[in-house]
């Protein structure tokens, strides 16, 4: 099967790169994981769901910090504080989804918005933990064993969460409840009409979307031992939405994709300079995200039927 | 079965149903009609829960159902075909069959199995396919349907859920002549195993189907009958028909 | 004195209610006639504040830079509907949200190779830096009392265009029935670059007034952006009325919360406690608002669309 051979390739890619003596790719490919497990939760609720969410951020950013605070304050086992930030996270769906899903259409996506801003505004404002600056922790979490602080393992602990993560989710959308979710995507009125309660559906879906963001936020504060206040931004979520839609939107795959591409490309533009374009404007490095900006235009405008027409695309249950 | 008391609702000024009362007995087909603007879906939206009743109340089989959420009707037995078609456009015949199906057998709260691994709810769904007429389409993408076939199947995805009473609501709109005779067969095999309330303006269909008939007009019965008595009624030939019912 | 610091706050509050106003009735206007979510309306505020405060500078006056911020912002505006955004009407929000986030990528980029990542100075103008005495003996910055002078003129004309002219007939039909205004032979596309325009005007107007006070940098449009669609959430998108009363109410809850919770905290909390519980539950007061308001009321205090 195809995703095998992807994570074949994916495990034994390290192992190239320290042969090659390069482990800087190996930490920047585990950064892109990372996002892929990121994207592909937000293309849980967004894709699968339709719902649109721009305040995934909240739950990225959340269970970084949640990991980040606990480790500050000496609490740093992977078995505790990686469960407490998903915890957290899905708590934080579920409030948020509760009040927000009640609503419809646009009144939803300025909602989450509001409420990821909100809590955005409460970690800047907590002084004792970086507030503006960030978050440095004192290290990554601790397993009990082995060591996490080393790239390669970390590498490998990050794909192999990668991996499970797009098990269950491919599990999940075959499943009854998979059904009903697009369903509801595809219908909700008539969802409701033969009698699936759709509030609750879609508010599962949101927490359980939540949840996976959490845990992509502990791994990201794991990655670099900082927690930036910017992962709660809704500027992130919006890059969310970018891999997702770059990725395609409602795919297994799409999160992974996307955040290879938007990362890939980013690191492209920022590393390598090429030379004529350098001669055209020497500074053009700087601007990275310039070329992410169009890139997004182009496919938002030029796709025929707008971005609902990716959704046709999709294989179906 | 299904009984309402002085059912009304309106909208901003304009009321659409107003203080309707009437009762569908258990295994008859009680057909409404009325012109256009009458009320007849509004009623229909009523009684399936998507749209909230001002005053009056619903019963069905004993129990009051007037502030029951639409979903908890299906549970309770009652279900509702649209005038405007309403399916799952772009699942196949049967994943729409086979979801309404799920709909009412055990929870959808699972997670983990592949709901396509449960042939029970595939096999429900290809004889409701069969009922419906569509076997032969079990594969086709919703949208690809012919114009009456997407109709068959939006009575087919009420039929899923195992109701004890269907709401139709003009199922023969936008059909030709075959298609009609086509959808009144499936109707009139239909009323064997539940007892439907339709709505129509098709008045060969009502008078070859209906136990009894409900003539709505500005949101008001104005008579209830056989259909013998309503063709005759002459209240229901001043405010509606006119050259329909005497031809 | 506490009188004299609640009418200081109140003031204040005032201040940025109006100025809120500016990118709210703007915003809500786009939305309520285009049906269209701009994400980039924000970038027209920055883009205003960059215009102002390099017009100043070029002219070396405060109020001849104004003017040509406003209509330099107008027509970005104006070319940014035309060439881009009315491809987008019609569109699913999706679309229209990932489009207008992806210019406001491309509107901070533009800008910062334009005018650097260095935050821009922009100077309140000399005749406006000292303070005013009001009725009562309160000393207050001249400077503020001009921007709300200048929002409650704007508010005024604004209220008058919409209500007492055809424009502003066409606009509230468009507002709360589009095809209507459209089978009534109203000319669209026209209408809607206009509206487009004025709405970029005004943000370019708050920018220009709220510059001095708050920095001139990249990402600016960002953070009041928020605010701006909290207003319209609780104001009813497409009213100009809610817009109005949202932006007061956002205004002075928000900049009163500041002010006073930190203190109110410091009451019967410890103060290392009160200073960070003070300025978190403040950040968090409009959002509980919004979130009050749409529980009574789903779709805002004054939805225009029935």
């Amino acid at each position: 099967m195809r995703a095998i051979a992807v994570f074949l390739l994916l495990a034994i890619f390290p192992l190239v790169m320290q042969a090659m003596d390069n482990l800087f790719y190996v930490s920047f490919a585990s950064r892109v994981l990372i996002y892929a497990i990121a994207a592909t939760s937000l293309n849980l609720v967004l894709g699968y769901g339709g719902m649109v969410s721009f305040g995934h951020a909240a739950f990225f950013g959340g269970g970084a910090f949640v990991v980040g605070i606990l480790a500050v304050e000496g609490l740093r086992s992977v078995w505790l504080a990686w469960p407490i930030a998903i915890a957290v996270a899905a708590l934080a769906a579920l409030v948020i989804g509760a009040m927000s899903l009640r609503t419809r259409g646009v009144y939803f996506i300025m909602i989450t918005l509001a409420f990821a801003q909100m809590i955005y505004y409460i970690f800047v404002s907590l002084k004792a933990y970086g507030g503006d600056d960030g978050l440095q922790m004192p290290g990554r979490s601790t397993l009990g064993f082995g060591r996490l602080g080393n790239d390669l393992v970390w590498y490998y602990v990050v794909l192999a969460l990668l991996a499970a993560v797009l098990y269950a989710m491919h599990r999940l959308v075959h499943s009854r409840f998979g059904r009903v979710i697009a369903a509801i995507r595809e219908n909700e009125a008539r969802a409701e009409a033969i009698g699936f309660p759709v509030y609750r559906y879609k508010l599962l879906c949101f927490v359980i979307a939540g949840g996976i963001g959490g845990l992509a936020g502990a791994l990201i504060a794991n990655q670099s031992s900082y927690v930036s206040p910017s992962l709660l931004h809704w500027i992130q979520s919006g890059t969310l939405m970018i891999m997702v839609i770059l990725g395609g939107v409602g795919t297994l795959w799409g999160g992974v994709i996307g955040a290879a591409v938007l990362l890939g490309l980013e690191h492209l533009i920022a590393d390598y300079r090429i030379g004529w374009l350098a001669k055209l404007a020497p500074n053009y490095q700087d601007h990275a995200g310039l070329a992410v900006g169009i890139v997004l235009l182009t496919i938002v405008m030029l796709a025929p039927e707008g971005i609902a027409g990716f959704f046709g695309r999709r294989r179906h249950a | 079965m299904l009984e309402l008391r002085g059912v009304s609702k309106r909208f901003g000024g304009v009321v659409a149903t107003d203080d309707v009362t009437l009762e569908v007995t258990k295994g008859e087909l009680h057909a409404v009609i009325g012109p256009n603007g009458a009320g007849k879906t509004t009623l229909i939206g009523q009684v399936s829960g998507v749209l909230a009743t001002d005053s009056g109340r619903i019963i069905f089989n004993g129990a009051d159902i007037t502030l029951l959420p639409a979903h908890a009707r299906v549970a309770a037995g009652l279900a509702r075909s649209y005038q405007i078609t309403s399916i799952f456009r772009r699942f196949t015949v049967l994943d729409n069959l086979a979801l309404a199906v799920q709909a009412r057998s055990g929870s959808s709260f699972r997670f983990w199995r592949p709901a396509h691994a449960e042939r029970a709810l595939f096999d429900e769904a290809r004889a409701i396919a069969a009922e419906i007429g569509l076997s032969a389409r079990l594969d086709a993408v919703a949208a690809t349907l012919a114009h009456g076939e997407q109709r068959a199947l939006e009575v087919g995805l009420a039929l899923a859920t195992r109701p004890q009473l269907v709401l139709l609501d003009e199922p023969m709109a936008g059909m030709g002549p075959q298609e009609s005779q086509a959808m009144i067969a499936l109707i009139a095999k239909m009323r064997e195993r539940v007892t439907v309330l339709l709505v129509e303006h098709d008045m060969d269909a009502v008078f070859r189907l209906a136990n009894r008939i409900s003539v709505l007009v500005n949101g008001r019965v104005i008579a209830t009958g056989a259909p013998a008595q309503i063709r005759a009624d002459a209240e229901v030939r001043k405010a509606y028909l006119g050259e329909e019912l005497a031809a | 004195m506490p009188a004299i610091l609640l009418l200081e706050q109140s003031l204040n509050g005032l201040q940025f209610g109006l100025m809120l106003f500016l990118l709210a009735a703007g915003l809500t206007l786009v939305f309520g006639i285009m049906d269209m979510i701009n994400l980039a309306h924000g970038s027209l505020y920055m883009i205003g504040a960059y215009f102002m405060a390099s017009f100043a500078q070029m002219t070396g006056s405060f109020w001849l830079g104004l003017p040509l911020a406003l209509v330099a912002t107008a027509i970005v505006g104006a070319l940014l509907e035309i060439s881009l955004l009315r491809r987008l009407y019609g569109r699913d929000h999706l679309t229209q949200v990932l489009a207008t986030f992806a210019i406001i990528l491309i509107a901070n980029e533009v800008v910062r190779i334009a005018w650097g990542s260095q935050p821009m100075m922009l100077n309140t103008p000399a005749e406006l830096t000292g303070p005013v005495t009001l009725p009562g003996g309160m000393q207050y910055a001249s400077y503020r009392l001009a921007i709300i002078a200048v929002g409650a003129v704007v508010a005024i004309l604004l209220y008058l265009l919409v209500t007492k002219t055809r424009v502003g007939m066409l606009v509230r039909a468009g507002a709360s029935n589009r095809e209507m205004a459209i089978a009534m032979g109203v000319d669209i596309r026209r209408l809607f670059t206009a509206v487009f325009a004025l709405g970029a005007a005004l943000c370019a107007l708050a920018g220009a007034m709220l510059g001095p006070i708050f920095a001139v940098q990249v990402g600016m449009g960002e953070n009041i952006l928020i605010l701006a669609f909290v207003v319209i959430v609780i104001g009813g998108i497409g009213s100009i009325r809610g817009a109005f009363v949202g932006s007061l109410l956002v205004g002075i809850v928000d900049t009163s919360g500041r002010a006073f919770l930190p203190l109110f905290f410091g009451v019967f909390l410890p103060p290392q406690l009160a200073s960070a519980a003070g300025p978190a539950v403040a950040s968090v007061l409009i959002y509980l608002l919004m979130a009050v308001v749409l529980y009574f009321r789903p779709q805002g205090l004054f939805p225009a669309r029935g």
